[in-house]
């Protein structure tokens, strides 16, 4: 009883999303990971903005350019207010023929910010040409290099991050959509409902899950349309995430069942409905949207291993593994290694996911003692 | 005990009947089948297949029959171990796929233990300096694990040891002695070579045992018994060692159940990227060409390897527990 009395009476009336908020306001990397998570979602949503150049647009000029850097001083060392980036030098190795390219300080190319640059279609509704941050027409900027074609490889990465993370989000939603309807079923009605689906989620779990995927993907027919090969490959990943899920949902109605709140909503004669819907689902719906995060950054890598293995999305489409697949050999490595840069943005953004569901989940059960 | 075995071997059986069936289905999905593509083949050549021969061809592979007819004939095939017969390699599939699964079994096994041996002292450091540097260190290193795709790491340990050392660290031999028979000298070599598919395939795992080992022995650790202990004065190494590690390790067997697709998943791909003979790259060889045979085979061997290796860790936790014996 004297733990209660030293409850501040604000947070003794707190409703439980309150509470969840600011248990997980505690967590202050996770804190961190879901405001850079909103910031990517933010980035790659208006991507068309935010990218310097269209992510097919090929720089004859800049064919394997490493990335450049943005200078504050010249060469001279003078200081000028607003950031430039040099033009390169093209030298060919006479001996390896390897191209070379160096900073030439006689170009240098000033950044300008909100101006105009590359006409888009934005979103596909109407065209536009505001960018974030450009550089003069003639000039050019490839903050993190080309690849063999001369496309820039920063706005590939941003409009790899449309694609891979919102495959992500899609694929969560379809896996949530299964997980908690054969988890539901199984663990609610029970009987032969329940040991069906129980063997299906083994037989599932025991085929390994990415030559599983490497079967299905393959099976998508090359005649689809990007988008068609988009949409089938979320469903062939949730296909298999799903199983997870609907095990914590069942095992979860199966404990719930026998709660005492459960019981009095049902002799009091609420509906099955209301029991499920009132009652049992807002008592674990933090679990779920935990498990939902933690499984977001598992398709996003499933997404990536496949690209790059050339059976999951495939190019003019532009994803994360998409452009890792470019990446495929160490020669290449050896001689471009800013062709790995977008793996570093999957890490990121797997490692922020990660952060957060380990921040919902300390903070999902806001009644519990402290950890 | 002998009971029990029985009864879990019993359940196998529908699991890979089910499993088999996915297989098969998977392996009619893409369009197109065998005939077609021979038949391609020979028109390539210049050659007009007459109906007869058609007919031939497709009784020789069963494709006469209705659907489940084929399926039918494929598994008893394959239970009797004829697992049909390469398009693209010409060649029965038998002869191209056990030196491969043997080495796939090498690497996951290599990297289970490795999974293990790095993970269970980490985990127990963690645990008993909760919140110390090394457990916020190990936390940090466990998450870039987890979150770095195993072909990533891979790319990046042979860019390493390209830019460092000067060597490429693909394959599991040398290529003198790739085709050598076995000997004192190749076991040597591939065990110089079998490292590196070792850790990027166990660096993935390693976190979420890391973690699990660290949550396990904290609950153990803050039980009365260990307070007494303590309380009585003795030492802390014992303190750790004599009950709590044994109890919360003892849930690990279990892991070989989970952690054997994972790895089986893994070694597909980092196999692919370092150039290994093991099932990966030759899998995904046989599902671009649609040589859905082999591709099926494989899909069928590595279930199999899964479902034996969950069998294996059920009996295993059931001569430790005898709990689950009983249930």
């Amino acid at each position: 009883m004297s733990e209660a009395a030293a409850i501040p009476a604000e947070l003794a009336e707190a409703s439980s999303a309150r509470l969840t908020w600011l248990r997980f306001k505690r967590h202050r990397l996770a804190l961190w990971a879901a405001g850079f998570l909103l910031v990517s979602y933010i980035v790659v949503g208006l991507c068309e903005f935010f990218a310097p150049y269209d992510p097919n647009w090929r720089n004859p000029r800049a064919i394997f350019a490493p990335p450049q850097e943005i200078h504050f001083f010249d060469h001279e060392g003078n200081f000028h207010l607003r950031p430039f980036v040099y033009g390169y030098e093209l030298n060919i190795n006479p001996e390896t023929w390897v191209r070379e390219y160096t900073e030439d300080p006689s170009r240098r190319y000033p950044l300008k910010f909100f101006s105009v640059g590359q006409e888009y279609e934005f979103w596909n509704l109407f065209n536009a040409n505001l960018h974030l941050v450009t550089v003069e027409d003639g000039q050019y900027m490839h903050l993190f290099g080309t690849d063999a074609l001369g496309r820039d490889i920063f706005s590939r990465v941003i409009y790899g991050g449309r694609v891979s993370m919102s495959l992500g989000l899609i694929g969560v939603v379809l896996t949530l959509f299964l997980g908690i309807l054969f988890g539901g079923l199984a663990g609610y009605l029970g009987g032969w409902v329940d040991s069906l689906v129980q063997r299906a989620i083994e037989v599932i779990q025991s085929i390994p899950t990415l030559p599983l995927w490497m079967a299905m993907s393959a099976a998508l027919p090359p005649h689809w349309s990007p988008i068609g090969i988009y949409f089938g490959l979320t469903v062939i990943l949730s296909f298999i995430m799903w199983t997870g899920l609907a095990r914590e949902v069942r095992g979860r109605f199966l404990a719930m069942r026998k709660e005492d709140f459960v019981v009095a909503a049902r002799l009091l004669g609420a509906s099955q409905m209301r029991i499920i819907f009132k009652h049992m689902l807002p008592s674990f719906t933090s679990h779920i949207i935990t498990i939902a995060t933690l499984a977001i950054p598992g398709m996003i890598l499933a997404e990536t291993a496949l690209s790059f293995l050339g059976i999951g999305l495939r190019p003019p489409v532009v994803s994360w593994g998409v452009l890792l697949q470019q990446a495929q050999n160490y020669q290449v490595i050896v001689l471009t290694p800013w062709l790995l840069i977008p793996g570093l943005f999957v890490i990121l953004v797997v490692i922020a996911f990660n952060l957060v569901g380990d921040g919902m989940r300390d903070a999902a059960d806001p009644y519990g003692g402290r950890h | 005990m002998a009971n029990y075995i029985i009864r879990r071997l019993l359940t196998m059986i529908p699991t890979l009947l089910v499993i088999s069936l996915v297989v098969f289905i998977l392996i009619q999905l893409p369009p197109g089948d065998i005939i077609t593509s021979t038949l391609e083949s020979m028109r390539q050549q210049g050659m007009e297949a007459s109906d007869e021969q058609i007919e031939a061809l497709k009784a020789q592979y069963n494709l006469d029959k209705s659907m489940p007819m084929q399926y039918l004939h494929w598994l008893f095939n394959f239970v009797q171990g004829d697992m049909g017969y390469s398009i693209k390699y010409q060649q029965p599939v038998n002869t191209l796929i056990w030196e491969r699964m043997g080495y796939t079994v090498i690497i996951a096994i290599a990297s289970l233990l490795f999974t293990w041996a790095l993970s269970i002292p980490i985990g127990i450091y963690s645990a008993v300096r909760q919140y110390g540097w090394g457990d916020y260190f190990f936390t940090i290193v466990g998450l870039l694990g987890l979150a770095t795709p195993n072909f990533l790491l891979a790319l990046v340990l042979m860019y390493f040891g390209y830019t460092w050392f000067g060597v490429s660290v693909g394959g599991l031999f040398s290529p003198e002695l790739a085709e050598a028979p076995w000997s004192w000298e190749k076991f040597v070599d591939l065990l110089a070579h079998l490292w590196i598919p070792m850790i990027v395939i166990g660096t993935a795992g390693t976190a979420s045992i890391i973690r699990i080992l660290r949550a396990n022995l904290l609950d153990e650790l803050s039980k009365p018994y260990v307070t007494t202990a303590r309380a009585k004065g003795v030492r802390p190494i014992k303190l750790v060692f004599k009950y709590p590690v044994r109890v919360a390790i003892s849930p690990f067997i279990s892991t070989i159940g989970w952690l054997l697709p994972s790895l089986i998943s893994a070694d597909a791909i980092v196999s692919i990227v370092l150039n290994l003979p093991t099932t990966g790259p030759l899998m995904l060889q046989a599902l671009l060409s649609q040589d859905m045979y082999l591709a099926g085979s494989f899909l069928m061997l590595l279930s199999i390897l899964t479902v034996v290796g969950m069998l294996l860790s059920d009996i295993l936790l059931a001569i430790v527990d005898p709990r689950i014996r009983y249930e």
